[in-house]
């Protein structure tokens, strides 16, 4: 068994994984570790293989060949019970079981704990109560699961799997169903269980940007084998993320875990003065009409210039905190030349940006439109 | 009151009067009849202190007593197997008779018994009900194989009742080559009736219901995890085939000691499960396996005694009675369910 750090084996280790139904191999050679309160997510794809690969781990599809180990022993050779002590699932439920509450429900995950007729001692019922803390669900907890709602569906779930009492737990699409705060919510309840409770978590993201934000390390599934395995800051580049999606059209931010959609195709129509942040709404707006659009002057470590840079046929912009040249003021006044019309956004003049106001009444001089009003842009672009 | 208090009280009210209603409808049952027998009467006779009425005394002992516990046993053998369906199919609707299952044990088991008694004077009740196992065993097989094709409950039970059908019709085509003396109780027994009852029949059952109740009802814990998803269950470390196997198996006998005994019964499977969770609100196993079994018992027993007293001296099938109040349970259940999902 692969040991890390030379000192006690990893508490969950996957060794040169091969995965896939019927014999027949989908992904193979994957291996990972993980210490005590470590998460480690799974993105990739629609069908590449996250939950083959989450249902392997947890037993539910028998390994084609390598390893999965527990604290240096692999799971195979332990019995059900003594697994389900230490790795707990959280499955995302598609129907709502019946006639129950949603303490009944977290009662569920003593099982392995509770004696032939699964009642529930004082102290099961404590743990029970425990995890419904955990996860801010004391107040529906006397309630039907059929009347919660997905949110609160989750958290239960969630809190099932907690009063298992796991030092590991398997989590597949955690996030599906929820709206963006549920999400957020969802993830803080992993993040803070894995700090305070150490326990060790893999699971499955769609979300990429939350994906980055919450784990500790990253394994991108594509293919037939693990594309990158890493920290999301080695994962998170704008190419590696761009070539695990395929994203031919649109693009992702590394940098904000932010998407944009497919740059406007043709020749500029129109030139975008920004700055600030205040160009986004107006790069957005031109992208969703279709209109191709240059962009400027704009430095390097302007807000603008990442949706500048995805969306905008061409961007003039000056490096990172230097004086904007004259030879990129040439440049932009060749540009306004060739376009339409001129789009002031409004961003605030100031000491480096001087000559953005010129551009301005460079616009102004040579008679080309120019458009302030946000809410008029519509109509001059159709 | 806490909630937890609020469910305690509702279980013990629950068993509570699920108790008494047994009692009181034993004492009806035994009392009511061509000859009616007073409640202090039954006692004496029941719990032997003499001066008994010598009529009273062979009525009860000879013809109602065997009849009503045959019907107890049945009626709450018959209601756990459809609590086991319901589990195995995740879906209230499941039951032992919309699925076609007792229909095959029917069938099977006439066969038999039209062909062994061409060379047979007697036929012993082991046969029947090994007979009767195996009927039921085969049209088990025959659902399974569609449910893995046809994830659609309703075409299921469409399917449950075409296999009802064809049955029934190949029953009766072998009815026609029976002896004379054998039509009428086939007949009879393939409506459904408890109306043969003898004391051997009564402890051939209780030896199969009994132990194979116990053995459920020891089974709760893992149903109860089941019910909440294969793959849950299996992270939790359930073994699912042989769990699976066993709901399968002890469904299957439950139900053809039902059919050998007294010919197919309809609904109860699904309506006495369906009483039991409205009443409790719950789906804890632990709790529905015995509200199941004596839910059932008090409800074939009820069901027995308006079919044998309400239209005397004609006696109606069990099936009949059954049907009237079950049925409308069925299309009850399955309307308010469409109606959940449309919302959902």
């Amino acid at each position: 068994m692969r040991k890390v750090d030379g000192g006690a084996p990893a508490k969950l280790a996957v060794d040169r994984l091969s995965v896939g139904y019927n014999k027949k191999t989908l992904i193979a050679d994957i291996s990972f570790s993980l210490q005590p309160g470590e998460i480690l997510t799974l993105i990739g794809p629609n069908g590449a293989g996250k939950t083959t690969i989450l249902k392997s781990i947890t037993r539910h599809l028998a390994l084609i060949s390598g390893v999965v180990a527990i604290d240096g022993s692999d799971i195979e050779r332990m019995r059900s019970k003594d697994v389900a002590g230490k790795l707990a699932v959280m499955l995302t439920a598609r129907t709502k079981p019946e006639l129950m509450t949603c303490r009944e429900l977290v009662g569920a995950g003593r099982y392995p704990y509770t004696g032939s007729f699964g009642l529930l001692t004082q102290e099961d019922k404590h743990i029970v109560q425990q995890a419904l803390e955990t996860v801010h669900a004391e107040a529906f907890a006397d309630r039907f699961v059929s009347e919660i709602s997905d949110g609160q569906l989750q958290r239960v779930l969630l809190a099932r799997a907690l009063c298992q009492e796991p030092e590991i737990i398997v989590l597949d699409e955690p996030t599906s169903y929820l709206d963006i705060k549920h999400k957020i919510e969802l993830l803080e309840i992993l993040r803070s269980m894995a700090k305070n409770k150490h326990i060790t978590v893999v699971m499955s993201l769609h979300e990429i940007d939350l994906a980055e934000k919450v784990s500790d390390k990253i394994v991108c599934v594509k293919g037939d084998s693990i594309a990158d395995y890493g920290t999301p800051h080695e994962i998170f580049t704008d190419e590696r993320i761009s070539a695990l999606y395929d994203l031919e059209r649109g693009s992702f931010n590394a940098l904000f875990g932010s998407v944009e959609l497919a740059k406007p195709q043709g020749k500029a129509r129109c030139f975008v003065i920004g700055g600030n942040g205040c160009g986004v709404a107006f790069y957005r707006a031109l992208q969703k009409r279709g209109a191709a659009f240059a962009a400027g002057i704009l430095a390097q470590n302007d807000v603008d210039y990442p949706v500048a840079q995805a969306l905008a046929e061409t961007v003039v912009a000056a490096q990172a905190f230097m004086p904007f040249s004259e030879e990129l003021f040439a440049r932009a006044k060749a540009q306004i030349d060739t376009t339409d019309f001129v789009i002031d956004a409004g961003c605030p003049i100031g000491e480096l940006n001087r000559a953005n106001a010129a551009l301005l009444k460079y616009a102004k001089e040579t008679g080309k439109p120019v458009i302030t009003d946000f809410n008029r842009l519509a109509e001059v672009i159709d | 009151m806490t909630i937890t208090q609020k469910n305690h009280l509702r279980c013990v009210l629950v068993f509570g009067v699920l108790a008494a209603l047994f009692v009181l409808s034993a004492i009806a049952y035994i009392g009511i009849g061509s000859v009616k027998i007073a409640p202090a009467e039954i006692f004496r006779v029941l719990f032997g202190q003499g001066g008994a009425d010598a009529t009273a005394y062979s009525i009860i002992w000879r013809i109602r007593l065997p009849r009503l516990l045959l019907a107890a046993l049945l009626g709450g053998a018959l209601s756990l197997s459809g609590f086991l369906l319901q589990t195995f199919f995740r879906n209230p609707i499941a039951g032992p008779f919309v699925l076609g299952i007792s229909s095959g044990a029917k069938m099977f088991l006439t066969v038999v018994i039209i062909v062994l008694s061409q060379n047979m004077a007697a036929i012993p009740v082991g046969i029947t009900v090994v007979a009767a196992f195996i009927g039921s065993m085969l049209s088990m097989l025959v659902v399974l194989a569609f449910a893995g094709k046809i994830k659609n409950m309703a075409v299921l039970l469409v399917i449950g009742i075409m296999i009802s059908y064809i049955c029934s019709a190949i029953t009766d085509f072998f009815i026609n080559f029976a002896n004379d003396s054998d039509i009428v109780n086939l007949t009879h027994w393939s409506h459904g009736s408890f109306s043969a009852a003898a004391w051997q029949d009564v402890a051939v059952s209780a030896a199969i219901v009994l132990p194979t109740a116990v053995a459920v009802f020891c089974l709760s814990k893992p149903i109860s995890v089941y019910a909440l998803g294969e793959r849950y269950a299996h992270s939790l470390g359930i073994r699912i085939k042989p769990l699976r196997i066993v709901i399968i198996l002890f469904s299957s006998i439950l139900s053809a000691c039902v059919t050998a005994f007294a010919g197919p019964i309809s609904f109860v499977g699904i309506a006495v499960p369906h009483i039991a969770r409205t009443l409790l609100k719950t789906s804890k196993p632990i709790l529905l396996i015995p509200a199941c079994s004596f839910g059932g018992a008090v409800f074939c027993m009820l069901c027995d005694l308006v079919a044998r007293t309400v239209f005397a001296p004609v006696e109606l099938s069990i099936s009949t009675v059954t049907a009237a109040i079950g049925a409308p349970i069925v299309i009850w259940l399955m309307i308010s369910r469409r109606v959940k999902h449309a919302e959902g």
